[in-house]
């Protein structure tokens, strides 16, 4: 394992720095070129794609939104068909859970949690480059279906037996399930990356009590990931099963079982609200940390309650099938268990708010997006609180109501503090500001848009409107509270315009930023803004858990690593002692081709089962040529 | 009887904005179950509306706060964070007590809503998509019969649903009588339930199923003890004879143009099984599962192209001669 490496070899303690800086920056650079550009293992050069593409499907997830309010401002409007309409909220919700919102929080940790640690890359960066193509084919497999009029229409939920043979003989749900399959496995992937990357490759000194707040949140949804996902590829796959070669897992006239189905489906789908959740609020730490000018009040509550709703959320799944004819007793203590969360969640609110009690707020449009999200989720948590009553329940379930809710706990508690986090790291992913003015327009338009659209909805749930109708009469008394909502989603997605307007601006125009244009604490501002390929001339070490505010004026440093290959340094899981020097990969166009087969291989498999016999052959030469040694370096994983 | 029900009607229709806005609606309960429900929806809506706005001012307070001067981040003032860390645990403790209070309040009005009384009247509805088949089910097999759509029953007495799908899931909610419960393939739900006061309840699927899951309403009509019993009996009678030639020139274009080949209709050679059950489908208020309003014309419209009103629908458009299409429609005018 360790390197008894030749003894001539050159490390980084003989160079001065703009030597070691060019050094570092050739062995650690992503080739020229498009070939150069397919190899790419850098974590940011992968997580600025992630973060790109995750966000052109927030896009396409937004534009189906605006086509559904079209459909609904008015009663029986034919601006869409049934069918096309059954379509279309299947793909947003399917778009924005799948595609946008998981892997967007897993794309920022991409990029930043190696920053954050004070590392040169990602663990496992060749998986974390076929992650990403993975992820980029499945949207894209999905998508296409969707534009070739084979888009599924049973639902992000996907209940049997409507998604079976039987009563959808399409290929619709195919599609569905194995786009599940392709984001499961890119965000497993991911998972597995961040949770080494955290446990051993954190910067000596940085013990666990010193890991900043967003590296918590993520290693936690990182867990999250790894429980949940599996539950859902089972589910899936069983579904394309009985489908395909007519097994009878969801088939109750064969002693198979629906609820089956909703039980797999929810022990995933429960604890991924919180893996959407969980990395919103670790953005929101790090912005009120910065902005309110003093560390998160209550760091080991913070923590903990990360932890405990991670371990809580795998407890309340039964919540979302109060109506299927429950023991009532079972049904009431899922009532309880979903309440529990609660305490955890508002644990960390009353931390957040002592924080901005105490501190000496810099209202820029970071912060604004987290006042935004306090003031959102935190009625999107209570709204959770009613929908978690079994009586309350049977009235709201499947209704408008818990639309409102969970686009309140969602969009409030995931994407304000996204846009929030997009305005916070810009400088840093990009090396310049983004304009404070269109910012504050765009808080604006958001925070307005966003109430406007979705508090109606409340309403209309308890005025007995249901989810997922195309159409409603006009005597349904419905028709005023809809055209309001569908005004607010026009102004909500004009924020989100504004929001690219500034983007494409600022990448021109507006100024630079330096390495620390906000003044804050860890250690991704102590590089320059965008970071070079190594990260960090120096690894860092750590000594106070806000290292950039302890030692402010320059960070002691390792020394020692070498500076002509790509080589990283392992630490001890809790006090993060150096251990060892460790080879990380070399750039791969393996990776690529690796996931090139295996999307032969999914998408085959859908049509028929010996893609199963001939999709694996050429997904094992792409893993033989992925792991081939390369002389007399170390094993490239 | 007709009459009455014209009443209830119009009653519906005139009441103060709460009635006519609770035709569908968890706001305006009219029944045991739903009340209770409102009850406890309330208590859980005080709550949340009184930690939302403490957070709100809090939020701003913070914000308004005089703070201190120099930014000086890693400057804390210790006596104020121990304390600070007692009010945050102090809060904590405080949230999961609100939790564990609106738990119980929260299973209290569960055991109420779910409540099962003995004396009730029995119903059996199975979905479909995209209608609801209403069996009245009793002792005798000549008190039992089958309709469609709209769930008569009477006031003040307990009323049990037993619900079953004959395809996909669906769910029975009629907010303004109670909450809801799935309809699932292969297992056998119930509900309970009481209407307090007479009208017509609008209810619809709640559980995505498919095409035209938006245009799978239903209505239940609570009437009088008594009221109900004349309608009940009523609908134990086969269909009426047609009266006329053109009604009894219909019921053979019934049979010959494949009506009957889905469709049932008591007392005659119409016993299909896959659609809607016509005995009595002149004396419904609605058609096509609460999609249309039952008059001569929507009901002539629907059977001349059902597939333009309610795309995907398992009606067939039938080739039907305009005279054909009239004397049909005369003849299930006349089956009251």
């Amino acid at each position: 394992m360790s390197t008894a490496a030749e003894p001539n070899e050159l490390r980084d303690d003989v160079l001065n720095g703009l030597q070691l800086s060019t050094q570092l920056e050739k062995v650690w650079r992503t080739p020229p070129g498009l070939v150069g550009a397919l190899m790419a293992v850098d974590h940011k050069v992968v997580g600025r794609r992630y973060i790109l593409t995750a966000f052109a499907f927030l896009l396409l997830g937004g534009i189906l939104a605006i086509l559904m309010r079209v459909q609904l401002a008015g009663p029986e409007k034919t601006f869409l068909s049934a069918d096309k309409y059954n379509q279309i909220f299947t793909m947003h919700g399917s778009t924005m859970m799948f595609l946008f919102a998981v892997p967007v929080m897993e794309a920022f940790a991409v990029y930043l949690v190696p920053l954050m640690v004070g590392t040169r890359n990602i663990a496992f960066p060749r998986l974390n480059a076929f992650s990403y193509w993975i992820f980029l084919f499945g949207g894209c497999f999905l998508w296409i279906s969707f534009l070739l009029n084979v888009g599924p229409d049973v639902g992000w939920f996907a209940y049997v037996p409507l998604s079976s043979l039987q009563y959808t003989p399409t290929k619709r749900p195919d599609v569905w399930a194995q786009m599940i399959t392709f984001t499961e496995v890119a965000a497993l992937a991911v998972a597995v990356e961040i949770i080494v990357t955290v446990f051993k490759l954190r910067a000596p000194g940085m013990t666990l009590d010193r890991i900043p707040l967003f590296v918590w949140a993520m290693l936690v949804t990182a867990f999250l990931v790894m429980f949940a996902m599996p539950s859902i590829m089972v589910a899936s796959t069983s579904l394309i099963l009985d489908r395909l070669v007519n097994t009878r897992f969801y088939d109750s006239s064969s002693g198979g079982h629906p609820l089956l189905w909703q039980h797999l489906f929810w022990f995933f789908g429960h604890p991924e609200v919180y893996i959407i959740f969980i990395p919103g609020a670790g953005m929101v730490s790090a912005i009120l940390a910065t902005f309110a000018r003093r560390p998160v009040i209550g760091y080991p509550v913070v923590v903990l309650s990360l932890i405990a709703i991670g371990f809580l959320s795998f407890g309340l799944w039964v919540h979302h099938m109060f109506v299927t004819g429950l023991p009532q007793l079972g049904a009431g203590l899922f009532t309880a268990s979903s309440m529990l969360i609660a305490v955890p969640s508002g644990l960390q609110i009353f931390c957040w708010l002592a924080t901005l009690w105490d501190g000496r707020p810099v209202y820029r449009t970071p912060l604004l997006f987290v006042i935004g999200f306090i003031v959102i989720f935190v009625l999107g948590g209570l709204s959770g609180v009613m929908v978690a009553s079994v009586p309350i329940d049977t009235q709201v379930h499947d209704t408008y109501f818990v639309v409102a809710h969970f686009h309140y706990a969602l969009i409030g508690g995931a994407v304000f503090p996204l846009v929030g986090a997009v305005y916070y790291w810009f400088p840093k992913i990009a090396g310049r500001m983004l304009s404070e003015r269109l910012g504050r327009w765009n808080f604006w338009l958001a925070f307005i848009g966003f109430n406007v659209a979705f508090f109606p909805m409340h309403i209309l749930g308890l005025i007995g409107m249901p989810r997922r109708v195309y159409t409603y009469t006009a005597d349904m008394d419905w028709a005023h509270l809809n055209l309001l909502s569908s005004g607010g989603a026009l102004i909500f997605a004009l924020s989100f315009a504004l929001l690219l307007v500034n983007v494409i601006y600022s990448l021109r125009k507006s100024e630079l930023a330096g390495d620390n244009p906000w003044n804050a604490a860890t250690l991704e501002w102590a590089t320059s803004s965008p970071p070079p390929p190594q990260n960090f001339d120096r690894i860092p070490i750590v000594k106070h858990r806000d290292p950039l505010w302890a030692d402010s004026e320059s960070l002691p440093v390792v020394a020692g690593l070498s500076a002509e290959r790509r080589e990283v340094l392992l630490t001890s899981l809790a006090e993060a002692e150096p251990q060892i020097r460790e080879a990380s990969p070399e750039p791969s166009i393996w990776p690529l081709l690796a996931a090139i087969a295996t999307t032969i291989f999914f998408i085959g498999s859908i049509f028929t089962p010996w893609a199963v016999l001939w999709g694996t052959p050429p997904m094992a030469v792409t893993l033989i040529g992925w792991f081939w040694p390369a002389g007399s370096k170390e094993d490239e994983a | 009887m007709q009459v009455r029900l014209r009443r209830v009607l119009v009653l519906c229709t005139t009441w103060p904005l709460a009635a006519c806005a609770g035709r569908q609606s968890a706001l305006d309960p009219q029944g045991l179950q739903s009340q209770q429900i409102q009850y406890t929806l309330f208590i859980f809506l005080a709550v949340a509306a009184i930690v939302w706005i403490a957070v709100v001012i809090v939020l701003a307070l913070g914000m308004l706060r005089r703070k201190r001067p120099a930014d000086q981040p890693l400057d804390l003032h210790q006596p104020f964070e121990e304390r600070t860390g007692r009010v945050i645990l102090g809060l904590g403790i405080a949230t999961a007590v609100v939790v564990i209070g609106l738990s119980i309040v929260s299973y209290a009005g569960q055991r109420t809503v779910f409540a099962k009384d003995a004396n009730t009247l029995t119903l059996k509805i199975i979905g479909h998509q995209w209608w609801w088949e209403v069996r009245y089910e009793a002792d005798s097999p000549h008190r039992s019969f089958v309709t469609a759509n709209e769930i008569r029953i009477p006031t003040g007495q307990p009323v049990k649903v037993e619900l079953e799908s004959a395809d996909v899931i669906h769910s029975f909610w009629v907010p303004s009588l109670t909450g809801k419960m799935d309809l699932i393939t292969g297992q056998k739900n119930e509900l309970q339930f009481t209407a307090k006061n007479a009208g017509i309840y609008r209810g619809q699927c709640a559980e995505f199923c498919g095409l035209q899951h938006a245009n799978m309403a239903f209505a239940v009509i609570a009437l009088p003890p008594d009221e109900f019993g004349q309608w009940r009996d009523r609908e134990n009678q086969s269909a009426n004879s047609p009266a006329d030639q053109l009604g009894k020139q219909g019921e053979a274009l019934f049979r010959a143009r494949g009506c009957a080949l889905c469709h049932n209709v008591s007392g005659t050679l119409a016993g299909g099984q896959l659609g809607p059950d016509l005995t009595h489908i002149g004396s419904r208020t609605t058609i096509a599962a609460g999609t249309l309003p039952n008059t001569s014309a929507t009901l002539g419209g629907w059977i001349a192209d059902p597939q333009h009103i309610k795309p995907g629908n398992l009606m067939p458009k039938m080739p039907l001669q305009s005279d054909e299409l009239i004397a049909i429609l005369h003849y299930l005018e006349q089956l009251k």
